[in-house]
């Protein structure tokens, strides 16, 4: 997959890449079963071509988009963005892709788009978590149109300079660095503009535990353990410390601003 | 040689035990030869978790393989199978502990008061730490023989402990496959006790 470096700011971290093994053989993604082994055992069955996206709700230009056509509405850009993941481990990955914004001002949303809908792929043949119940499907994400826009917000379409492996989210899939990484959904097949904020698949489940910011925020706690510190995978030595998590995963800088004046233990 | 002579060798507690340490030793080998995985720490005490589990089954399965068979020899090897279960959780305990927690005691308690189920395992390991220390023979003395045995059925608390610990764990992923099949293998064993106290 061709691509130029990123050069917006706070995209290339300097944090070494995990290794591309690890990135492809630890993954969540339950659409193919809930062990982290399950989605490099099962995805190849994931059928990604053709491919189309549907584009609905409150925008001037919806309709079905095939995947050759929207990777041509941006430029390709490599960027390493830190991966920090709910359940306490990180990774740093080098993805390919370009700015959400860009297919976002393609598509023209009206004045009342407030909200981005994410729906994911859920075929019960083809991904064998989806026969069972750990959630219910498709899986679905949201962004606030100001968070959607930000520069940083990816639409991937590659990693490691290849196209997107299957287990990782094939062929397209959302990344929003400052958020825990559940927040980037991935096989991505409806793009839907909406005034309401979407109820996102692990609000649905436990309304308790996982809100619809879902920032990373070392000092605000998951209710059943510490998002203080945080595993950064193959890095570490099995002995090694823990590192402390940062504040939105690093990106306070660039994204600090969309949350001014928020209560984030309120808007978890 | 029938297989109750074949109990009686000598050998065989050895070989037993040696049996036992085996998912040890792998586990220890795999560790060094840094075949883990993506994330090693969460791996061993996953594994661990397991091992405690399987010989748990193992050990409480003695006495109804005894009267079921009507092969005596098996007590000879029960309580180094339940030494066993203390070895595994004791390995499982230190991963954690370890690994996870850096043996930084303040976080540890901060997370045993934050997520329940790792204080219902430590609980269990708690329990389990009274039966070691009390597995010698003299032991059956000091306490007198009922005393001793009262004490020592506090190993069907730990089973009941360690599914629920599991369960829990598992409970946010709402994954129950796996711990259904231990809940019902102790269940079964513990039903099996059950059911004969009552028919006396």
């Amino acid at each position: 997959l061709p691509f130029v470096p990123s050069n917006l700011p706070g995209a290339m971290t300097m944090d070494k890449p995990t290794t591309y093994k690890d990135a492809t053989t630890y993954n969540n993604f339950y659409e193919f079963g809930t062990d982290k082994a399950d989605p490099a055992k099962y995805a190849h069955t994931l059928s990604t071509q053709p491919w189309t996206v549907e584009i609905e709700g409150l925008v001037k230009k919806p309709g079905r988009y095939a995947l050759e056509d929207l990777m041509k509405w941006g430029d390709m850009q490599e960027r390493i963005y830190r991966l920090r993941c709910v359940e306490g481990w990180s990774m740093v990955i080098p993805w390919i892709g370009y700015s959400l914004s860009d297919l976002i001002r393609r598509v023209e949303p009206q004045p009342g788009a407030k909200f981005v809908e994410f729906v994911t792929q859920a075929d019960p043949k083809t991904m064998r978590g989806v026969r069972g119940g750990a959630l219910d499907w498709p899986y679905v994400e949201g962004l606030r149109m100001d968070e959607a826009m930000h520069p940083l917000s990816l639409l991937a379409f590659g990693m490691y300079g290849e196209i997107m492996p299957k287990q990782n989210g094939a062929p397209l899939r959302l990344v929003v660095p400052w958020k825990y990484g559940f927040k980037s959904a991935k096989s991505l097949v409806k793009i839907r503009f909406v005034d309401k904020q979407p109820l996102s698949s692990w609000e649905k489940a436990a309304p308790q535990e996982y809100g619809f910011y879902s920032n990373v925020n070392p000092l605000v706690d998951h209710p059943r353990w510490s998002q203080a510190t945080e595993r950064r995978i193959g890095e570490d030595g099995l002995l090694a410390k823990k590192r402390k998590t940062l504040m939105f995963n690093g990106y306070e800088p660039q994204v600090g601003q969309l949350y001014a004046g928020m209560d984030l233990k309120k808007f978890f | 040689m029938t297989v109750r002579a074949a109990l009686r060798h000598p050998a065989a507690w050895w070989a037993l035990l040696s049996l036992g340490l085996l998912p040890l030793a792998w586990l220890v080998l795999q560790t060094l030869q840094d075949q883990l995985g993506a994330n090693p720490a969460e791996a061993l005490i996953r594994a661990t978790g397991d091992w405690t589990l399987r010989s748990l089954c193992v050990v409480l399965a003695v006495s109804p393989l005894r009267t079921w068979l009507g092969w005596p020899e098996l007590l000879r090897f029960r309580r180094m199978l339940g030494l066993l279960v203390f070895a595994y959780a004791s390995v499982h305990l230190l991963c954690y502990a370890w690994f996870d927690m850096g043996f930084d005691l303040a976080d540890t308690l901060q997370d045993l008061f934050k997520r329940p189920f790792i204080w219902l395992g430590f609980s269990a390991f708690v329990i389990l730490l009274a039966l070691a220390a009390t597995s010698f023979n003299r032991a059956v003395r000091w306490l007198g023989g009922r005393r001793w045995q009262m004490l020592h059925r506090g190993v069907y608390a730990v089973a009941v402990l360690a599914v629920l610990h599991f369960w829990w764990m598992r409970a946010g992923k709402q994954d129950f496959a796996e711990v259904l099949v231990y809940a019902g293998v102790l269940a079964g064993l513990l039903g099996w006790r059950v059911w004969r106290g009552l028919r006396r």
